[in-house]
C-alpha cells in the first residue's frame, strides 16, 4: 500500500479553498436537492414562503397573511384560479345556480358589520368587523375545499383560527357546540323568498371541531378581502367537511349545550348529517362520494380524482372522531 | 316589357320549405348547438366546470329538439302546410342525436366510462333512472325511422310505436324537473312544462273532437 504523507490534510494552495459563504450556499442547495421528488414542491413552497403571499388578482383591498405554520395549513397543490373560485360557488341567498352568487352578490353591504358572540360564554360581546380583523395575526391558509355535490377546489384563504376568537370570549362548561348564523336580509338577498332552505342559514360545529386550529375564520382569499359572493366580510372555512358546513357572511356565533339545528339537516336529514365530514366511503343517498372533480384541472376530459378521507386532513382531525360510527354519524 | 307582364314565377307560390336547399339548410342549423358546444369546450368558454356544462347543455338540447319535433304536426295542421311533415323525421333524429351526446357526455366526462360506476349510479338517482329510461325508449324510434322500417312494420303499427314519443317527452320533463328539484329551481322547468302541455294538449283536444291528431 502506498500512503500519502499528509493523509488527506493537504489543502494545496490557498486559492483553492472555497470561501465560507460559497460552501454554505452550496449546502443549502444540496439540502433542497436532497428532498428528491419533493424538491419541486418544496421549491414552490420556498417561493411562497418568501412572498408569504399568493399573487393578488388586484380586484379588492389587500389583506396580506403570513405563511401559516399549523399542520395541514398549507397544501402544496395547484391553486384553483381566482376566477373559478369566485364565479362557481353556492350561496343560495343569491341564487341556486353556481354562477348566480357572482352575478347577484355585488351590492351586498359589508360595512358596517357586526358579529354577535352569544350563549354559553363568560364574555359575550358584539364585535365590530374591524375589531375582528385585528384580533389575531392574519395567516394565509391553503385548503382543499370539497363540495358535497362532488367538485373540489384549492383555495388560499386569509384569516386566523376560530379558536383565537373562542379563547377570548371564554366559553363556560355548558358550551358543547358552536352555532353560526349567517346574514338573511331580504333587501339585499334576492333569493330569500325561495323556500329551498329555512333562512337564516345556520351551521354548527362541535366544540372540539371549532377549537381545532384548522377551523378558520376567513376574511380574505388570494391576499385580498373576500369578494361578496364568497362570504364577505367574514366566513368560516372547515376544510375536512363538505363546503356547506362553512357558513358565509357570519353575523352571530352562539355557544350552546345542544346540537344546533342546521339548515341543510332541517331540509333533508337523510341526505345531510350534522357532521358532514368528507368521506369517500359514505355516499350521499343520491350519488357516490368516492370521487371528485377538481375545478380547473385538465379541462373537459380530465378524470375525476379520488376523494380522500376527511378531505385529506385525517392526520389533523381523525382523532376527533375516534370510535365514532361514521356511517351513522354522517 | 314582356318580362314585366310574364306570369308570376312558380317559385313564388311554392313555399320556402319546398326548396331543395331547405333540408340541408335545416340539417346545418340543427348542428349549430353542437358546433357551439365544441367551440366553447375548446375555447374554454364553458365556465369553471366544463364537463358539467356539456352534460347539461346536451340535455337541454335533447328536450328542445323533442319539443320542436312535437311542434311540427300542430304547426302543419294550423297553417295548412302539409309539406312541413318532411322535416319531422330529421328533427326527431336530432333529438336522438343530442340524447346520445348527453348520455355519452355523462358516461365519459362524469363516469369515465366506468361501467360498474354507471350501473351503480343510474339506479341510485331517480332522476337519472328516468332520464335513462327515456333514452332507451328513444332507441326503437330512431331505429325505425327509415322508410323501409315503416313499410316492414306497416303504417299502423309504426304509428302506434312512435306514439312512444309522448311518454318520452314526459319522462324527459320529469328528468329535468327532478334534477332541478334538489334546488327548488323550477323557473326553466315551468317553461318546458307549459310548452309540452300545449303540444300534447292540442293533440288531446283534436282527439276529443274526433279529428285525427297525427
Amino acid at each position: 500500500m502506498h500512503y500519502r504523507q499528509d493523509r488527506g490534510f493537504d489543502h494545496g494552495v490557498a486559492s483553492e479553498i472555497t470561501p465560507r459563504g460559497i460552501y454554505e450556499r452550496r449546502r443549502d442547495l444540496l439540502k433542497l436537492l436532497a428532498v428528491g421528488g419533493g424538491g419541486m414542491a418544496l421549491g414552490t413552497w420556498v417561493a411562497r414562503d418568501a412572498m408569504a403571499q399568493t399573487a393578488r388578482p388586484n380586484k379588492l383591498a389587500a389583506l396580506p397573511g403570513i405563511h401559516s405554520a399549523i399542520a395541514g395549513g398549507v397544501t402544496m397543490e395547484k391553486l384553483t384560479s381566482y376566477t373559478d373560485i369566485t364565479s362557481y360557488n353556492n350561496y343560495y341567498e343569491f341564487g341556486t345556480d353556481k354562477a348566480d352568487p357572482a352575478h347577484n352578490a355585488g351590492p351586498l353591504k359589508t360595512r358596517p358589520w357586526t358579529v354577535a358572540i352569544e350563549g354559553e360564554v363568560k364574555k359575550p360581546k358584539v364585535y365590530d368587523i374591524d375589531e375582528l380583523l385585528k384580533l389575531s395575526n392574519m395567516e394565509e391558509r391553503i385548503y382543499r375545499l370539497r363540495c358535497v355535490e362532488g367538485w373540489s377546489m384549492v383555495i388560499p384563504w386569509v384569516g386566523y383560527s376560530l379558536s383565537e376568537l373562542i379563547k377570548r370570549v371564554e366559553p363556560n362548561g355548558n358550551a358543547k357546540y358552536v352555532e353560526f348564523t349567517t346574514l338573511a336580509d331580504n333587501k339585499q338577498m334576492p333569493y330569500l323568498g325561495s323556500n329551498v332552505l329555512a333562512w337564516p342559514y345556520v351551521e354548527g360545529l362541535r366544540m372540539d371541531e371549532a377549537m381545532n386550529p384548522l377551523t378558520l375564520l376567513a376574511f380574505g382569499l388570494y391576499g385580498e378581502v373576500l369578494p361578496n359572493q364568497s362570504g364577505a366580510p367574514v366566513r368560516v372555512a372547515v376544510p375536512w367537511k363538505y363546503g356547506f358546513k362553512s357558513g358565509k357572511s357570519i353575523v352571530k356565533i352562539r355557544f350552546t349545550d345542544k346540537q344546533p339545528s342546521t339548515s341543510w339537516n332541517l331540509a333533508a336529514a337523510r341526505e345531510y348529517g350534522f357532521y358532514s365530514n368528507v368521506n369517500p366511503k359514505v355516499d350521499h343517498p343520491r350519488w357516490s362520494q368516492a370521487t371528485e372533480r377538481r375545478i380547473g384541472e385538465g379541462g373537459v376530459f380530465a378524470k375525476k380524482r379520488p376523494t380522500l378521507m376527511f378531505n385529506g386532513y385525517e392526520p389533523q382531525v381523525g382523532q376527533l372522531y375516534a370510535g365514532m360510527d361514521l356511517q351513522k354519524n354522517f | 316589357m314582356a318580362a314585366v307582364l310574364s306570369p308570376p314565377k312558380p317559385a313564388r307560390s311554392k313555399p320556402l320549405w319546398l326548396h331543395p336547399a331547405a333540408k340541408p339548410l335545416l340539417f346545418a342549423v340543427c348542428l349549430l348547438p353542437l358546433a357551439w358546444l365544441l367551440y366553447a369546450a375548446f375555447a374554454d368558454a364553458l365556465g369553471a366546470n366544463p364537463a358539467e356544462a356539456l352534460i347539461r347543455k346536451t340535455g337541454d338540447w335533447t328536450l328542445r329538439f323533442l319539443c320542436i319535433t312535437l311542434a311540427v304536426t300542430p304547426l302543419r295542421v294550423m297553417t295548412n302546410q302539409p309539406a312541413l311533415a318532411r322535416f319531422r323525421r330529421m328533427l326527431g333524429l336530432f333529438a336522438f342525436f343530442y340524447v346520445v351526446l348527453h348520455f355519452l357526455a355523462y358516461s365519459w366526462l362524469d363516469m369515465g366510462f366506468d361501467l360498474e360506476a354507471i350501473t351503480k349510479d343510474i339506479p341510485k338517482r331517480p332522476f337519472a333512472l328516468v332520464g335513462f329510461l327515456a333514452f332507451v325508449l328513444m332507441v326503437p324510434l330512431a331505429a325505425t325511422s327509415f322508410n323501409r322500417a315503416i313499410k316492414a312494420l306497416g303504417a299502423k303499427r309504426w304509428q302506434t310505436l312512435h306514439k312512444l314519443v309522448y311518454g318520452i317527452v314526459l319522462l324527459g320533463l320529469l328528468h329535468f324537473f327532478w334534477m332541478k328539484a334538489a334546488k327548488n329551481n323550477f323557473g326553466e322547468v315551468a317553461i318546458y312544462a307549459v310548452v309540452i302541455a300545449v303540444l300534447l294538449g292540442w293533440r288531446v283536444v283534436r282527439r276529443v273532437r274526433g279529428k285525427p291528431a297525427r
